[in-house]
């Protein structure tokens, strides 16, 4: 069986770089996980060649949510905007280093979620935004 | 005393493995309960030897079918001690139901400001279909408190009922806080008022005895895939008068008397509420269901389930940590759902899940009510008569190990 409570995800989980606010930000984005009550906000400083200079994740929910928000915003540092954009899900797989079934999958992806409608300007975020 | 060892014999899925020499722990019988041989078996034969559409087919199979489909309903209908089979309405599940009831039933009899009255511990399909007809038709809604230790405030009950609701909708049995509210008292006192009583009966009538003439309800939901049926069929029973005097739900094949270019005689009740071809096998399976829990006494189940319940109560509430939600175990049947020091539910059912142990973490369809407590979801434990101490055993030992992971 894969682990997916493996050393690297708890210590994301337990000490995440990444966890705060940004105030000022450029972009701010928040959702909700419905199926089990997890929320992500997500806040993005934006230099002037349009590269994410500062990141930072807000919220509750389990330790694949939330180490899945602090491994991405630790990747997105320094990426342009339009990088952003094409991040998909197999990224944030690679980055946990484990598969997940559909239920845990939602969880993994839910700060992709909540980026890419903040990137795009969308007034809310979808699943497609991750397919 | 029930013979939990022959039980378990009679649930295949109870014996498998979840993952290489890890044995199945299965405490999410509140979501579903597993499904006994005898009832897969009924299933099984339906298809290999007797099926057929039914009604209106003259061959032997269309009468075999026809016959076993209205059998299971006779066999629904004594297990709740309904005074006629034709009170028993086939349904989806537990949450078409109710919405039958919202859609037909509401509609009719509420006008503007008419008030219905709900609880704080119901599941969605007892909140949704009553917002969704009070948005349409600008009805109100008030719902009754729950007090600290998850029991329905009584007083603010009776408070509410001053208010003259036209309808009181509320959950037997809490499948979240366990709590089995007093049914007969609530439908008593909504009856003094002249309110209208549904009750969402998905977690009891798996239970516990449900007797709807001693009790009076007047409609009744449950689900067959929680008391060893299977799933996509479910039932609500109704007063006959009352079943009567409503309007059809869904138009189509079968809830016809008679049709012609532009207008239609509905059938005749129940059959007026099931247009098109039902869950037939589902059915036939859910009368089976109903024979097996017969087999071994709802009394019987209901002590069994005591005895786990109180069990599971002491130990885990020795667990440094641990908060069961809802009432001690003499208010509540078989459900500990609980949190566990600030670890998130899904993290403690995916490391539970390591040692072949299934319970359910989330809001478990109950948002309004987790948000009342506080707590965004929460780790759920359900018991059943199958369930073994042993078993309680290995989610203590469990939940051990899910702390020293975070640790
Ligand atoms: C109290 C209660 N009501 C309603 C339901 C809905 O049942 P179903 O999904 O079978 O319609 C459930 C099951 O989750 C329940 O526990």
């Amino acid at each position: 069986m894969e682990d997916l409570y493996r050393e690297n995800i708890i210590e994301h989980y337990k000490n995440p770089s990444y966890r705060g606010k940004l105030d000022p930000h450029d972009i701010s984005f928040a959702d909700n996980n419905p199926l089990c009550g997890d929320h992500i906000q997500i806040d993005l400083r934006v230099d002037k060649e349009g590269k994410v200079s500062e990141a930072r994740f807000d919220g509750h929910g389990c330790a694949i949510s939330q180490a899945s928000a602090d491994l991405l915003l630790e990747s997105v540092i320094g990426k342009s905007i339009e990088d952003v954009k094409k991040l998909t899900r197999q990224d944030i797989l690679d980055m946990l280093g484990i598969d997940l079934g559909p239920v845990r999958m939602k969880c993994a992806l839910l700060s992709l979620k909540v980026l890419k409608a903040g990137v795009y300007g969308l007034g809310e975020a979808t699943d497609e935004l991750v397919e | 005393m029930l013979d939990v060892e022959k039980i378990r014999a009679d649930f295949p899925a109870l014996s498998r493995e979840v993952h290489p020499g890890v044995r199945l722990v299965y405490l999410d019988s509140t979501a579903t309960s597993q499904k006994p041989d005898s009832v897969i078996e009924a299933m099984n034969t339906f298809y290999r030897r007797n099926n057929a559409n039914v009604h209106r087919g003259v061959h032997t199979l269309a009468e075999e079918a026809t016959s076993l489909f209205e059998q299971a309903r006779e066999k629904i209908a004594r297990f709740i001690n309904a005074a006629n089979p034709r009170e028993i309405v086939y349904t989806r599940n537990t949450t078409e139901a109710i919405n039958l009831v919202a859609h037909t039933w509401a509609r009719k009899n509420l006008q503007a400001g008419d008030l219905i009255l709900l609880t704080e511990m119901e599941h969605h399909s007892n909140l949704v279909p009553w917002y969704m007809v009070a948005n349409e038709r600008n009805l109100r809604l008030e719902f009754i408190p729950i007090t600290p230790d998850g029991l329905l405030d009584l007083e603010s009950f009776e408070k509410l009922l001053e208010l003259k609701p036209k309808l009181v909708a509320f959950a037997h049995m809490s499948n979240v806080l366990g709590t089995i509210n007093p049914a007969s008292e609530i439908i008593e006192k909504a009856h003094q008022i002249g309110a209208i009583t549904v009750m969402d009966a998905a977690q009891s009538v798996s239970h516990l005895r449900v007797d709807v003439q001693s009790l009076g309800v007047d409609f009744m939901a449950f689900s067959a895939h929680k008391m060893c049926g299977p799933t996509g069929v479910g039932a609500l029973y109704g007063k006959l008068a009352l079943l009567e005097s409503i309007p059809p739900f869904l138009g189509g094949g079968e809830m016809i008397k008679e049709v012609k270019f532009g207008s239609f005689t509905p059938n005749d009740v129940p059959h007026k509420f099931e247009a098109g071809t039902p869950a037939i096998a589902e059915a036939i399976g859910f009368g089976a269901a109903v024979d097996y829990l017969n087999g071994v006494g709802m009394e019987a189940v209901a002590a069994h389930e005591h005895t786990i319940i109180e069990y599971a109560l002491d130990r885990l509430e020795e667990i440094p940590g641990v908060k069961v939600l809802g009432p001690k175990a003499d208010k509540k049947g078989a459900i500990a759902a609980f949190t566990f020091d600030g670890i998130h539910p899904h993290d403690v059912a995916a490391i539970l899940d390591r040692d072949g142990i299934a319970v359910r973490a989330g809001h478990h369809c109950a948002q309004p009510l987790h948000n009342k407590m506080g707590i965004p979801a929460s780790t759920r434990a359900s018991f059943y008569l199958y369930s073994t101490r042993e078993e309680v055993d290995a989610l203590v030992n469990g939940i051990y190990k899910v702390k020293q992971v975070f640790s």
